[in-house]
Parts: structure tokens; sequence; C-alpha cells
């Protein structure tokens, strides 16, 4: 076994945030184990992403090179992956929790008869994983008892990017054997969906809606309530979906990250996918009728109870105290 | 085009959850259940390639007795028949074993497309679809909010991080995983929930199946989450409340 080795990803030729977030769990998880942390970066010409890792108080860092993974495919990325753990039979796999990692590492563990423990939040003795179950309203304790690699994902922003330790590594190539008739799909350049018109990003104020709207018609109510503090409208994905609001209005991790200085939740229950992309806020207000939203986990002050009579009243009183 | 849809079967999502005696899993009796929402989209995709290129939707679900109400739905909204694998121990099983079990119900099946949603809504692992590729031996592509037939294969739409997409070529048959938000939802009619009674609903059990179910991954405890911040609660009546955080916004978190 070679103990623990972090899987990390490039974003614009740098290391992504969340994959430094992936190091300081993996530091983390040595910390706990005992063991060594080390970090694999994958790719076609990855000597800049490496050099960038090695600088980490790092065991080693692995550089998984082959023409064929210049581009992201499942197929490509599992392969090189399997190889090169077979070679290393890692004690611990650690990714960051992105589309990418979900698009493939199930699919990598199943090969080598384990299971991704995905999307953990903290670390603990044992070691034990938590992760989220119940769309956020309860935590999960998960423990691998397979002989495998325990495969392990982290949720953005559950570890501190600045708390990765400085070192040197030593940096070390593998060539995975690859063929072009193994990689089965074809992916194109990333693209934009629509031109966005709406910068949520920058707003101050936003107050954002959720499914306890129930019905398209009742949104006008809280665009009210938004008039009156000045602020911008937002949105939960289901919204968006039904087509309530445009696509640009979403907040959480498919849509608009946002940071305001009052982030008002009306009717939003606080999945993880939404709370991601709102917990920079400086203060929450969540309006919700369940007592058990997890929202309610993330905001400074909350209301529980009916939003059709609440939000009115709120309008009034913002209109009330703006005189 | 015969397409497989592999559906679960969760607490309806306003339901009140609470944790079991054993701290394992949340107490199950008195709860409402309810098709995952990105499985109906994934139904939904089905039914639709249906619509335009003919052939047969089949759903797959894997559960106690109680899934059956589940299938009923999804053959009312237009699912041509349905395999309900009978097991009691899902919950024991972790994703891979969960997969096991639906990849030994699909393979006799020889579909030429299956789908399933991004992820259920209790557990969340969002993996059963591609792990079920894994197991198939089939290309797949996860995230998908749009599904097109081409001559070779198909072509997809896939959702990344932040606004951004891909299209993904791949052939047939193929595993995809669908997210929510793709199609608009249908409605069973009527007329759908009636023929619904007479289709065909196969059962076969967990043990006729006969795959391994030790997990190499175990859920040992439940509990509610530690409050990241002290959220103060502002009781009392509408009015009461909204002019208690007007106050409270204005003068103690002075950001309106």
């Amino acid at each position: 076994m070679s103990g623990i080795w972090v899987v990390v990803e490039e974003r614009d030729a740098r290391v992504s945030r969340i994959s430094w977030e992936a190091v300081a769990a993996g530091q983390k998880l040595a910390a706990l184990t005992g063991l060594a942390a080390n970090a694999v970066v994958v790719g076609a010409r990855t000597v800049g992403l490496a050099g960038e890792v090695a600088g980490k108080a790092l065991g080693k860092v692995a550089r998984v090179e082959h023409s064929l993974l210049e581009v992201y495919t499942a197929d490509g990325f599992s392969l090189a992956l399997q190889q090169f753990f077979e070679a290393e039979k890692p004690d611990y796999v650690v990714f960051p929790h992105t589309y990418q990692v979900r698009d493939f590492v199930p699919a990598l563990a199943a090969r080598m008869e384990e299971v991704l423990i995905g999307d953990v939040t903290t670390i603990g003795e044992g070691p034990v994983f938590t992760r989220q179950l119940m769309q956020g309203r309860l935590n999960g304790s998960y423990k691998h008892t397979g002989g495998g690699p325990c495969f392990v994902s982290v949720q953005a922003g559950a570890f501190r990017a600045d708390t990765v330790q400085g070192g040197a590594a030593e940096v070390m190539v593998f060539s995975p054997t690859i063929e072009a008739a193994q990689i089965r799909t074809r992916p194109s350049e990333r693209f934009r969906g629509s031109a966005q018109t709406v910068d949520l990003g920058s707003a101050q104020l936003i107050v954002s809606v959720g499914r306890g709207i129930k019905d398209a018609g009742n949104i006008p109510l809280v665009q009210e309530l938004a008039t009156a503090l000045g602020a911008e409208l937002g949105a939960s994905r289901p919204i968006c979906d039904n087509g309530w609001l445009p696509l640009e209005r979403q907040i959480g991790s498919s849509g608009q990250t946002v940071s305001p200085k009052l982030y008002l939740a009306v009717g939003i229950s606080g999945a993880i996918q939404h709370l991601v992309g709102m917990k920079g806020s400086q203060c929450v207000v969540a309006i919700n009728k369940d007592p058990g939203a997890p929202i309610f986990e993330s905001a400074d002050y909350g209301i529980v109870g009916d939003l059709f009579e609440i939000v009115p009243a709120l309008t009034e009183a913002v209109k009330a105290a703006k005189q | 085009m015969k397409i497989i849809v592999a559906i679960k079967q969760v607490p309806e999502r306003d339901a009140q959850v609470r944790i079991d005696a054993a701290g394992k899993w949340i107490e199950e009796s008195g709860l409402q259940w309810a098709l995952n929402e990105s499985d109906a989209y994934a139904l939904e995709e089905a039914l639709q390639l249906k619509e335009k290129h003919g052939g047969e939707v089949v759903v797959l679900s894997a559960g106690p007795e109680r899934v059956g109400s589940t299938i009923r739905e999804a053959l009312a909204k237009g699912a041509d028949r349905a395999i309900h694998i009978d097991c009691a121990d899902l919950g024991n099983r972790d994703a891979l074993g969960v997969a096991k079990l639906l990849a030994a119900a699909v393979k006799p099946e020889n579909p030429d497309l299956v789908l399933t949603g991004l992820q259920s809504d209790d557990l969340g692992l969002g993996q059963t679809g591609v792990i079920l590729a894994e197991l198939l031996g089939l290309p797949h592509a996860s995230l998908i909010l749009h599904v097109e037939k081409t001559d070779t294969g198909l072509t997809v739409k896939r959702e990344l991080e932040e606004g951004w997409f891909k299209t993904i070529e791949l052939p047939t048959p193929a595993v995809l995983t669908i997210q929510s938000g793709g199609n608009k939802l249908r409605y069973a009619t009527l007329m759908g929930i009636k023929k619904a009674k007479t289709k065909e609903v196969r059962v076969v059990t967990a043990a006729e199946l006969a795959v391994d179910s030790a997990p190499v991954v175990v859920l040992e405890r439940v509990a509610l989450p530690t409050k990241q911040k002290s959220t103060q609660m502002l009781p009392g009546t509408a009015k009461e409340a909204a002019a208690a955080l007007v106050e409270k916004l204005k003068f103690e978190a002075r950001v309106i």
C-alpha cells in the first residue's frame, strides 16, 4: 500500500481551488492515519500543474500523462487512473467533488470493486467520513470496509485551501497504456448556454425564491419584496427548471455564485447544490414553513411560517422603514 | 429504440424525517413516498424519445413492496412495462451492490439505452447510473439535459459547473444519467392510470438475481447536522416577525 493519493484537477492551466481543498483533506487524512499524502495530475501535458503541486508538503507528485488524456473523457481518465492505482495500491484516494469526478470516479471505483464515498464534508477519527443525506437534513457517517483503496471526494468549501502546507515533493511520471478505440465518447469544447445579462455575482442584496412559492403566478409576491429592498431576484434550481424565472437567475452549483451583504431565501429548503452558490453571503435570512429545513442551519435570522403571509408583511415593513 | 429507465422511490420532498431507533437510517413508517425527481426527468426523456423514434420504455425499480405504487405511476405516465426487483434490504447494500442488482436485471433485456436520474433525493450518492454503465460495459454520460438520436448513436448535452455545457457524442447502447429541468414533466392522464393497471410488472427477487451484496462502504450512523451559525429565530405573527426582521437587518446586521 502506498498511502494517500490526491487527484488534482486543473482550471485555466492552474490547480483549481477545490483541488487545493482536496489536498488539504489529504493532508488531514495523513495526520489522522500516519500515512504519507501524495498527489497525482492527469493530462497530456502535466509539467506545469505538477510543478505547482510539488511545492507542497507531499511525498510524491505523479504525472499520469498520455496524449489521449488531452481532453477529459470518462473512459480515458478511468483507464489511466486504474492502471496507476493498480500499480501504486493506495490506501486512500481523495478527489475534489466536481462534475468531472462525479462522471467517472464511481465507474473507476467499481472497476476496482470499490465504492466512492462522495461529497464528504468532514473527516474524523477512524477515519469516519461524513456526508449529507436527505438533501442536507441529515448527516451520514460512512466507513470503508473494502479491501482495496478507499475512494473519497470532498465537497467544495468543506476543507480550507489556505491550510495546505508548503514543502517539496518528488515528481514522478507514469505512462498509462491507452488506445484511441478505448475512448468511446467524443466531447465538444465547453460552451455557455446563453448570453448572461444578469450578474448576480456583484449584487449587494438578493431575494431568492424556491419551490415553496408553489406556482409561477406567485413570483410577483417575491418580486415586490425585492423591489422594496432594491434587491436582485434570484432563484433555486426548481424555479428555473420550471421556467418560472430565467436560468440566468439561478443560484447554486450549476448557476451563479453570489456573495451579497444580504441573502434572503424565501421558500428555499437549502439543498447543498443551492448552498454552495450563496454561502459567501454576509447575512442570510431564511423564511420557510419547515422548521427542519437545512437552510436554517446557515441562516443568521429565520422565520418559520407561511411565506404567503410573511412576505407581504415584510414588503410592507421594508417600505415603512424606508419612508 | 428499447429504453430502460431505472427509477427510485424516495420519501416525499416535504416529509418530516426522523432518525430511527438504531440511529442508522430514518424511520420509514408513516412516510409518504414519491418518484425521485431526476428519475421523473429520465422517464420523461425516455417517453419523448419513444414518441419520436418508436420502441419500448421499460421501467426498472428495486425496493420493497411499496415501490409498486411508484412503478404504477411511471406506467400511468406511459411506460410500457416494468421490472420490480423485490428487495427488502436495499439500505444494507452500497451503491455498487444496488447497481449490481440493476445490471443483472438489465442485461437479459439488451436495451439500446439505459436512463436514470442524476441522483436520489434521499441518499444523494449520484453514482448508480455511472456504476451501472461500468457493470454493463457500456459508454455513459452524466448530468444530461438533452438527448438526440443520430445515425450512429446519440448526441447529448451535458451540464457543467457555473452555467457551462458540453455536447458529447457516444454510440449506443449507452447509459445516461439525466439532470432535472431538461424537459417539462407530464402528468398521468386518467386514461393512463386506467391502462397502467393492465400493464405487465414482472417481479424478480434480489435472491433470484444472485448478486453479491456484501458492502465495501457502510453507513454507520445518521445524525442531525450541527449548526454552522447561531440562527436567531423570529417568532410571532407574520407582521410581528416581519417588523422584527427589518429592525434586525437595519440596526443589528446593518445590511439594509
